[in-house]
């Protein structure tokens, strides 16, 4: 029992340091600021930008920016979950398919996408649907190459199982092989909602246009500088809570083993 | 020698162009034909799908303009020194929080998780910092490049063979002689992951702070050909960026014997 409650003790103290040392190097900036070594029109301190949250809510109406940015996420995050399963489904149906387009998807991923923001403006104009539909373009390669994982590596005793109880094509994907390759596709789809995200803020920010992306842009074009701290803050904050949801989501569908 | 001859006994029954290829290639036509015939069709807007022979044409003259290789040469120069600073940074850190349990608990869950956050937002704190010239482009694509490299080296550290780092205590090897001769070639799948990673996101970051405030580099020339409406040359600039990086990226791959691993 003791070691069990040293043991939980000990495990705190690393995430006492991290956090201890984040609010030492605080404490340093605001005093280098402060005293003048570091001048507030390049850093303001961190005070300030502590100050400036709650002008963020109020003036500049983060919460209605935020739905924007989560909406445009998830419809980009719908569109790929919808087709890059149903892509890597059909890849991994049609084997010659998959042999002369894998190569391609897993090409695309390493390819500067998020460069074709020009092109999509010209497309769809400045609007929504450009960062929707970058987003969707830059997320779907992981989305497709973990549908083709995870249904290749579903486990012979399952396929056979659902052979034997003579169970139709569709009965066999729908019943053994889709749940069976549920968790794979999942960090698929994770990765692909974290790219979808980095490049919706990316192209708000861009492309001057809607949610958090563009109100970082806003910010530091009026030169409020601490807004403009306050605000790539709450954009990191956002994607570390999205990113700690995903991988709880992702944790609840993987098997025990 | 008689399996060797069985081989070559099958080998010219074997097609010359095989169902894959031929697939790729009737891919490639389809979707050749689909664009030729969406530029003529007038469905879209005018020139937003223009011709295959107009792309080509704009692909030829990009190519033969020494301004486009100058542009590339700064842009090129900017990620190779964003790969260096930040991808050497990386490694260091990563060596020093993979090889210490203590702080790896302590800071990786904070590279774990800004890791993933979109880099570009930290744009105008960087021109803030460097200026507008290429210094803030080079920050951002430090910036960008050191978490993949940083977690990918302190997961190639705790993977490191013990019995390799008992050799090396063994010989009494001081620090340094640790990392170039053990740590360094023991690690050098996942350093060489990690930096296909950086390159990959150096290259986004550089170049989409290129497109926001620039006036060199092929992010400016990308966007200064859609201020102007050129779309040929924004598609043939496109083009030739990602067969560079798609390249760029295979080569890195390579060079590190990434392709070996499965192998060995």
């Amino acid at each position: 029992m003791s070691v069990a409650v040293a043991r939980r003790s000990g495990s705190y103290m690393p995430a006492v340091a991290g956090l201890g040392s984040l609010l030492v190097f605080f404490l340093v900036m605001e005093a280098l600021v402060q005293s003048g070594m570091v001048s507030r029109f390049i850093v303001p301190p961190p005070s300030e930008i502590l100050g400036s949250f709650g002008r963020l809510f109020v003036e500049e109406h983060v919460v209605s920016r935020f739905e924007q940015t989560i909406v445009e996420c998830l419809t980009a995050g719908v569109m790929l979950t919808v087709f890059g399963i149903a892509g890597g489904v059909l890849m991994q149906r049609y084997t010659l398919l998959q042999r002369a387009c894998e190569t391609w998807v897993a090409a695309l991923a390493s390819a500067p996408v998020a460069l074709m923001y020009p092109l999509f403006l010209v497309i769809f104009g400045r609007n929504s649907w450009t960062i929707i539909m970058m987003a969707f373009v830059s997320a779907l390669p992981p989305v497709i190459l973990k549908t083709i994982e995870g249904i290749s590596g579903t486990r012979r005793v399952l396929v056979n199982v659902g052979r034997s109880f003579n169970l139709t094509p569709s009965q066999q994907f729908w019943k053994i092989l889709f749940p069976a390759a549920l968790p794979t596709i999942f960090v698929g789809v994770r990765l692909g909602l974290i790219f979808a995200l980095i490049n919706v803020v990316g192209v708000e920010f861009l492309i001057n246009y809607g949610g958090l992306g563009q109100l970082i842009n806003d910010l530091s074009e009026r030169y409020d500088l601490a807004g403009t701290y306050a605000a790539i803050c709450f954009v990191i904050l956002v994607s570390v809570l999205f990113f700690m949801t995903l991988e709880k989501i992702e944790r609840w569908l993987r098997p025990v083993d | 020698m008689a399996e060797t001859g069985r081989l070559r006994a099958t080998a010219p029954s074997a097609p010359m162009i095989g169902p894959v290829t031929l697939l790729r290639a009737a891919i490639i036509l389809g979707v050749l034909a689909i664009w030729e015939f969406l530029s003529h069709s007038g469905w879209l807007y005018r020139d937003v799908v223009p011709s295959l022979v107009a792309i080509g044409r704009a692909l030829l003259e990009l190519l033969s303009h020494g301004d486009y290789y100058f542009n590339l040469g700064v842009t090129a120069a900017e990620v190779g020194f964003a790969l260096l600073i930040g991808g050497g940074a990386g490694v260091i850190v990563g060596i020093i929080i993979g090889a210490n349990r203590f702080l790896a608990r302590a800071y990786e869950p904070y590279l774990y998780y800004l890791g993933p956050t979109p880099k570009i937002i930290f744009f105008p704190v960087m021109i803030m910092y460097f200026g507008v010239g290429p210094e803030s482009k080079v920050a951002l694509g430090v910036l960008s490049c050191f978490f993949p490299v940083a977690l990918s080296t302190a997961a190639g550290m705790r993977g490191i063979d013990r019995i390799l780092i008992r050799v090396g205590e063994s010989f009494r090897a001081n620090s340094w002689q640790m990392v170039t001769k053990i740590y360094l070639p023991a690690m050098r799948h996942p350093i060489i992951n990690g930096v296909r990673l950086g390159l990959g996101v150096a290259l986004i970051g550089v170049l989409l702070a290129e497109t926001k405030l620039s006036n060199k580099g092929i992010g400016f020339l990308i966007i200064q050909a859609y201020s102007i409406f050129d779309m040929p040359r924004m598609y043939a600039m496109l083009i030739v960026l990602f067969v560079l990086a798609i390249g760029a990226n295979a080569l890195v791959g390579r060079l590190g014997g990434l392709h070996t691993i499965r192998r060995t």
